[in-house]
């Protein structure tokens, strides 16, 4: 059955995304979709999705939604937590890394997202209309997702018919790799003083406020163009991980938001596997970088899908607390004598 | 000879050459079509530039190793396109409110605004790539005599589909944005239309002269167009034929 969600509150930054719209590059349109891919996939995972179907985007802080139809199951994934406001006089909380049913007239608050950003996935998907191919919300050309828009109160987000049955499901938190960010050189980093180089994986670099979608400006070192080349380019190819470097030598890292083409020279670029982690960079935050192999980017991002393939694997049933199981009641009742509501969230 | 740079794991430019320059444009639109024509397993999407061609692909792909030299071969190997894209005739409003700058481009040439629309709707404008925004063309073609840097202070709001020009490029903005190009004139047409199933008006390689129409006209092709009724092969000339003049 589909469902329907009414926005009470959109939060600051709330956001359709799915796994972005590829394939219209060379047409100006940017690559978008879930700055976090991987968290992305869990939150879809724990609702039974597959694993680009839409979901919510959320920043800073999350939405307040509420259950104008049907029924839909919800999982948060990311360092965030709400409640529900049961329309059947319940109070609900909603922990990151597991699944809620909510009911028709059900009220949902998402509190602060700490880390950046989370994810908020209904079984279905959410099913605005899909664009180029995608429901991926790009905010500066306003494509896609909801009228091109973050969520705004009085928006309704049509969900994806989804059966909700069985138990609800959960698993431990994803948690990424820590350490530098890492690094190939180029495409331009010929352009740059050796020192440069140097400079960019031995020294710190802080994320200032200038940070959306689009890319984060990073406040360190100045990374010193090579006179002899200049500090612009005939402008090429950018991706998402790039590392341009305008006049004053202050880099900016594309996200996924990012235009097609620019002309800074770009001085080395984040590996795949680790762009996931950019989205979790916070205006002050520090991060480093460290240069890599080809071979062990690879390697780092096949580990990765490995570690989350294995993640999803691992979703198993549980029981709430406060609901009750009879299931689990039966079985406890023959087995031990005592009562026992599942509330340790006991997977057996 | 092709340089092969590394965009990050997964993305490959392969750099023709530093300039905008039709000939080198023409090798770069040359390694797109034979890009295409290899349909190589585990390539998403290639973007053309000026001067380059950048090649997105899936680094998890079991050919993904290996396809940096496979890419130069192919580079090697292609020639210049011969037929880079379509050629279009598209219609514009010049000066007045849609192009607030002709009046002073015109004097800053020494010259009067209907002289400069004249070189505008002789020269034959090549559209090197899109970016800045879905549907925004780089286009080369701009004669010498016309090149002026951008404006000092950038407008906070350039209204959509606006007829810009600078150095010697000329863009159209699908949509309204700020932007520091000099404004021409606007045309009635739809640069980015997503009601379309292929919303972008231009592709890289395609080449356009534009045709001077008046306020009336303007109006009316503009009403078509938000109506959707407009047929953009109304505006395409046959590749073969010679530009009408």
């Amino acid at each position: 059955m589909a469902a329907l969600i009414e926005v009470l509150d959109g939060g600051l930054a709330t956001t359709v995304q799915d796994a972005g719209r590829p394939s219209h590059r060379r047409f100006g349109v940017a690559l978008s979709g879930a700055l976090d891919p991987a968290l992305f996939a869990c939150a879809n995972a724990l609702v039974g999705n597959a694993p680009k179907a839409a979901a919510l985007e959320l920043r800073l802080a999350g939405p307040r939604l509420r259950v104008a139809g049907g029924r839909v199951r919800v999982a948060l994934a990311g360092a965030a937590k709400g409640e529900v406001m049961c329309a059947v006089s319940r109070r609900l909380t909603i922990a990151p890394w597991q699944s809620v049913t909510l009911e028709e007239g059900d009220e949902l608050k998402i509190g602060a997202v700490r880390g950046g950003v989370a994810y908020l996935a209904f079984s279905g998907g959410i099913a605005t209309p899909p664009l180029l191919g995608s429901r991926a919300t790009h905010l500066r050309a306003g494509m896609g997702g909801l009228a091109g828009r973050a969520l705004a109160p009085c928006d309704r987000l049509p969900v994806g018919a989804a059966e909700v049955q069985g138990p609800e499901r959960r698993q431990a938190a994803f948690l990424h790799e820590s350490g530098p960010i890492r690094l190939l050189p180029g495409p331009q980093d010929d352009n740059f003083v050796p020192e440069a180089l140097r400079a960019l994986v031995e020294e710190e670099f802080i994320v200032s406020r200038d940070a959306d979608r689009m890319g984060l400006r990073l406040q360190g070192p100045r990374l010193e163009h090579d006179p002899r080349f200049g500090d612009e380019i005939v402008s090429d190819g950018v991706a998402p991980g790039a590392i341009q470097v305008p006049p004053d030598g202050q880099p900016i890292l594309l996200l996924p938001d990012c235009q097609t083409v620019g002309g800074y020279p770009k001085i080395a670029t984040a590996i795949r596997a680790d762009l996931p982690r950019l989205a979790h960079l916070l205006p002050g935050e520090r991060l480093r970088f460290a240069f890599a192999t080809r071979a062990e980017a690879v390697a780092a991002l096949r580990a990765q899908q490995a570690r989350l393939a294995a993640w999803i694997d691992g979703i198993a049933p549980h029981v709430p607390a406060g609901a009750i199981d009879e299931e689990a009641l039966y079985s406890a009742n023959l087995i031990s004598g005592t009562l026992y509501d599942g509330a340790e969230g006991d997977e057996s | 000879m092709p340089k092969l740079l590394p965009l990050g794991d997964a993305a490959w430019t392969v750099e023709f050459g530093e300039a905008v320059d039709p000939a080198l444009h023409a090798r770069v639109m040359g390694f797109a079509q034979a890009l295409e024509r290899a349909a190589l397993p585990g390539v998403i999407e290639w973007v053309p530039t000026f001067r380059s061609c950048t090649v997105h692909f899936d680094p998890l792909s079991p050919l993904a190793d290996g396809l940096g030299e496979r890419l130069l071969e192919i580079a090697a190997g292609a020639p210049a396109a011969a037929v880079l894209g379509r050629r279009w005739r598209i219609p514009v409003l010049f000066g007045g409110e849609a192009g607030p700058d002709l009046a002073e481009l015109a004097a800053r040439c020494g010259t009067s605004a209907e002289a400069i629309v004249a070189r505008m709707t002789a020269a034959v404008f090549r559209v090197y790539m899109l970016g800045f925004m879905p549907g925004f063309p780089y286009m080369g073609g701009l004669p010498e005599e016309l090149a002026m840097p951008r404006l000092a202070t950038p407008r906070k709001q350039v209204p959509a589909r606006s007829l810009a020009v600078t150095g010697t490029l000329c863009a159209i903005y699908p949509f309204a944005s700020p932007g520091g190009w000099r404004l021409l004139g606007r045309t009635p047409l739809a640069l980015f239309d997503v009601r379309r199933p292929a919303p972008a008006l231009f592709a890289p390689g395609d080449e356009a002269m534009w045709q001077a129409i008046d306020a009336t006209e303007c109006a009316r092709l503009e009403a078509e167009e938000a109506a959707g009724r407009l047929d953009r092969a109304a505006f395409l000339v046959a590749p073969e034929a010679p530009w009408p003049r």
